[in-house]
């Protein structure tokens, strides 16, 4: 795009919107050229904060007339790059449409704007005693449209699900800046191909979501909150496998590594014990089951070789324990300047081999690799604690990053569990799939957004704007 | 102004610069960022700035000066950042560059800031000069002629707007109710109520006697305590309820406006066996220097200080100023550079204790009465306490520990008040909003006493109530301790 047709746009912008809705000086779009993702920016033309839908497609049709590229961004924490702008872009800030819409407690559903943050929802949900259980370690900052652009994990995946699983319906603008309606609140609809789903994790590829209905559950009666020490990563490992082997599925069973307990104590301080691995278990529902579960899981881990299993005092410090889990890929930055955050993801039968295959990945090439993750779904998260600046070192991280993820496939896994493709991970992404299935997905970006305006460049590594348009 | 120096953003060790990962954990403790919604005004937002200024990328200059002056400086962000960025660090230096460099334009902040910052705030007997005439305005019924006669509207706007909020200077300052040196021996005579006796405005005649001789004299008694002390164990409670030796820091605007609150820290350490050595003149700590971009006149300020105290002859130094607290625990770094200071300047840190930080190590005695009607009760953070020093229980624990008193938790009470030092001064809209939310959090606590430690928050907090009319009044937790201990008046 020329300068001239840059600033004929943001000129069409400044008309479209209010003062306060376009940013465009340097200084101001700084902060937004990256996401919670080490080493990625990239600089925009204009960040713009639309405060309604009809807004939104009125951006998306002047960028089409500009053929611009469109970025969507809700608070920039994620873990892929996924939001960081491409050269002279627009990027769509959705912070200001952050209005609850309604709390339908006879279906039991909620209808949201993009910009909500995560927490907000749940909080909203309890004041109904209603449960929304997906919880990213970053729900506190992260909005719902940035959950659902991603379809993004938490905690408690293992027995509730991910954010697909509570997404009923959503309003989305598509890149010709026309608005469209998928799914409803009915519980059972197969009218059609479920086109909502395919804009679930799409990563602001295939367009923007507007508005978002969510499913609610009722809210868990009973907790019990258990921490389990082990002397090797193996035993944490191998009781995770019993305890699901014994068909018990608790809503989050937590995994962290030596070096990342000493981080978060170092940062949280509520007492975590010095040890080589550490299991936070969570179980919740009917007071007599989780009871019921709370000591079958401490004896599995007892068998497995724990050398120790507490329980959270009270909902207080059960509270700061996970609030200190979700700090851990924050707080292992006090290590080393870079942080290289990894979602690799196997099914949980091989979690032990994947364990012992990161131990010796670290050896190998010698790095320091900090280990932690959601092992109830086999999500780890292998974390980099490196220098960006030393580049002989880079060079191994990055040896190292492929052999894991040759190593994940190689199990059945996948390269990301919950933080998504992006920019990062792009380039591993046609490892696994085959050439026939890496085609049908790139098919389906090329149907819904024919000249690659919207996100260019995440997901696929592949340049696939046509060269002339029109 | 000097020569430009070289950037303290560039020249400073890139570590510090560079663990912010921008996580975005700090953006819903940001009060700055949270009011507008965009990430230049948060912390991950001014650390990008800062670090593309050490890379060279961009320039310190007007917008720049402008952030940082935006930014309050509540370190809010220290709490959230789980990859433990040292923002204080950050943000001061950034401060010194603006500075250094002229960014921040000209125009009246100009003659503001040389008055205030290097002139006022540098000498403590000019200071307590500016306050007794201020004293003398309130007082003498001069105030309340000019805010009747209109004559306020002659000045510019925001010096209008800024009488209202000179905080009512008090009658005598410190050193007129503390003796430079007071032991618990003579505590009966101090747990009289507050009327002052003549004796003890005769700590104003002996200015000479600074901390250092009376050291001396006292030593030649038995100080077993104060030698423990130096010897790195510190004395705990375990070892019985022995004596202490501590320095008590006046502070300014707490010397001016708030010498009873000085007075009832005296009377609340001598009741706990303490030795309270109190110079009668003493220096500004320096903060209002660092946090405004003047770190050589904050360096000068800290020699002064630990000459005139000599933390070697002391258990503990006491501030009970949670701004001023924050920043006198920074003198070791503060003077890294400087090989006279630099040791002494980490002992000085070492032995810099909050009051309630000290009262809580040394398993203070809880009071047997209730100092009267204040309840029920809330206790307001101030952000340099709870997120520059992380004393958080101990200000509750010592609210808990006195009889018959209700205290009610305040929703956000770790957020701003919009006092930030002279924030209020300089950003008298934001400071506003800032007010405004933390009185409606004090309204639905129902709570009739605002507990604060903080003189800047005691200010702010209570100009806030009395504009709005509220009949709510601001203690500190030390006065009310101080008034637990006192006899109570049989009924």
């Amino acid at each position: 795009m020329g300068t001239t047709t840059e600033s004929t746009l943001i000129d069409e912008l400044r008309a479209l919107l209010a003062a306060n809705q376009l940013l465009t000086d340097p200084a101001d779009i700084r902060p937004y050229g990256f996401d919670g993702t080490a080493g990625l920016k990239g600089t925009a033309a204009a960040v713009v904060f639309p405060n309604c839908t009809e807004e939104v497609a009125a951006i998306v049709k002047l960028a089409a007339k500009y053929d611009t590229a469109i970025v969507t961004r809700g608070t920039g924490t994620g873990l892929s790059g996924g939001c960081v702008p491409s050269e002279h872009s627009i990027v769509i800030c959705t912070v200001e449409m952050n209005r609850i819409l309604e709390t339908d407690t006879q279906n039991l559903t909620m209808l949201v704007e993009p910009g909500v943050i995560t927490k907000e929802i749940d909080e909203a949900s309890a004041a109904h005693n209603l449960f929304y259980p997906p919880d990213p370690s970053s729900m506190k900052i992260s909005t719902i449209g940035g959950n659902v652009a991603n379809n993004s994990g938490g905690l408690r995946g293992l027995k509730y699900g991910v954010t697909r699983d509570y997404v009923m319906g959503l309003e989305v603008v598509t890149a010709d800046g026309t608005v469209q309606w998928l799914g409803g609140k009915c519980v059972k609809d197969v009218a059609g191909y479920s086109l909502r789903d395919v804009f679930i994790g799409s990563e602001g590829t295939l367009g923007l979501i507007t508005k978002i209905l969510i499913k609610l559950i009722p809210r868990p009666k009973a907790k019990s909150t258990l921490l389990a020490t082990f002397p090797s990563m193996q035993q944490a490992a191998e009781t995770v496998s019993a305890i699901i082997a014994a068909q018990i599925i608790p809503c989050t069973l937590e995994f962290l590594d030596r070096k990342t307990i000493r981080c978060v104590e170092d940062f949280a301080k509520v007492g975590l014990p010095d040890c080589e691995a550490l299991l936070f278990m969570e179980t919740d529902g009917h007071p007599v089951v989780v009871a019921e579960e709370a000591e079958a899981m401490e004896a599995i881990a007892r068998k497995c070789g724990a050398t120790e299993v507490t329980r959270a005092k009270d909902d207080f410090h059960a509270i700061q324990l996970a609030t200190a889990r979700r700090s851990a890929f924050s707080a292992l930055a006090r290590i080393r300047p870079t942080t290289i955050l990894e979602d690799a993801t196997v099914p949980r039968s091989k979690l032990v081999e994947m364990v012992s295959f990161i131990e010796a990945t670290a050896k190998k090439y010698d790095l320091q690799i900090a280990t932690f993750g959601h092992m109830g779904d086999g999500n780890l998260h292998p974390t980099f604690l490196t220098d960006e600046r030393d580049h002989k070192e880079m060079e191994r991280v990055e040896a190292a990053m492929k052999a894991i993820f040759d190593f994940t496939i190689q199990l059945g896994g996948t390269i990301t569990g919950e933080h998504g493709v992006g920019l990062a991970k792009r380039k591993f992404l046609p490892t696994q799939f085959d050439a026939g299935s890496y085609a049908l997905l790139s098919k389906i970006k090329g149907s819904l957004d024919p000249h690659n305006r919207l996100n260019p460049g995440k997901i696929f590594d592949l340049d696939l704007r046509p060269v002339d348009h029109g | 102004m000097d020569k430009p120096k070289k950037l303290h953003l560039e020249t400073m060790d890139y570590s510090v610069v560079q663990p912010c990962m921008h996580c975005g954990m700090c953006l819903p403790t940001c009060p700055t960022y949270v009011e507008t919604k965009r990430e230049r005004n948060s912390p991950r937002g001014r650390i990008a700035w800062m670090r593309a200024i050490a890379d060279g990328e961009a320039e310190v200059d007007k917008p720049f000066a402008d952030e940082i002056y935006d930014c309050l400086g509540c370190l809010a962000c220290v709490t959230a950042c789980p990859a433990g960025v040292d923002y204080a660090q950050l943000f001061e230096a950034a401060r010194a560059d603006v500075e250094e460099h002229d960014a921040a334009g000209p125009g009246q902040r100009v003659f503001w800031r040389w008055l205030a910052v290097k002139t006022i705030f540098m000498h403590p007997r000019l200071l307590r000069l500016v306050g007794r005439g201020l004293y003398a305005y309130q007082a003498s019924g001069l105030q309340s002629l000019v805010r009747k006669s209109g004559l306020l509207r002659l000045l510019p706007k925001r010096l209008a707007d800024l009488e209202p909020q000179a905080p009512d200077i008090c009658k005598r300052f410190s050193h007129q109710l503390i003796r430079p040196v007071e032991s618990p021996t003579e505590m009966e005579r101090r747990l009289q109520p507050m009327t002052r006796t003549p004796e003890s405005e005769a700590g104003s005649q002996t200015h000479s006697t600074d901390a250092d001789s009376t050291a001396k004299a006292r030593r030649s008694g038995t100080h077993p305590t104060a030698e423990a002390g130096r010897s790195g164990t510190h004395p705990t409670a375990e070892a019985g309820r022995s004596a202490y030796r501590v320095g008590l820091l006046t502070g300014c605007v707490q010397d001016l406006a708030f010498s009873d609150i000085n007075r009832d820290t005296a009377d609340v350490l001598l009741h706990n066996n303490c030795t309270v050595i109190t110079p009668a003149v003493q220096p500004c700590c320096g903060s209002l220097h660092a946090h405004n971009g003047e770190l050589e006149l904050a360096k000068k300020l800290a020699r002064q200080q630990i000459n005139l105290f000599k933390p070697e002859t002391l258990d503990a130094i006491i501030s009970n100023a949670g701004g001023c607290g924050s920043h006198l625990k920074t003198y070791g770094h503060l003077l890294a550079e400087d090989p006279a200071y630099a040791e002494r300047g980490k002992e000085w840190d070492r032995k810099l204790k909050d009051i309630h930080e000290w009262l809580v190590e040394i398993d203070f005695t809880p009071p047997t009465a209730s100092p009267g009607d204040v309840e029920p009760i809330t206790y307001h953070e101030s952000c340099h306490l709870c997120h520059g020093q992380k004393i958080r229980l101990q200000p509750r624990k010592i609210l808990d520990a006195i009889p018959n008193l209700t205290r009610v938790e305040l929703k956000e009470s770790d957020w701003c008040c919009g006092s930030a030092g002279i924030y209020n001064i300089t950003r008298p809209e934001t400071s506003a909003k800032l007010l405004d939310r933390k009185l409606e959090h004090i309204e639905a606590t129902g709570s009739t006493t605002i507990a604060t430690s903080n003189p800047g928050c005691h200010l702010q907090i209570q100009n806030g109530l009395k504009k709005a009319g509220k009949t709510a009044i601001v203690r500190h937790p030390i006065s009310l301790l101080a008034e637990a201990y006192r006899p109570q008046p049989k009924a």
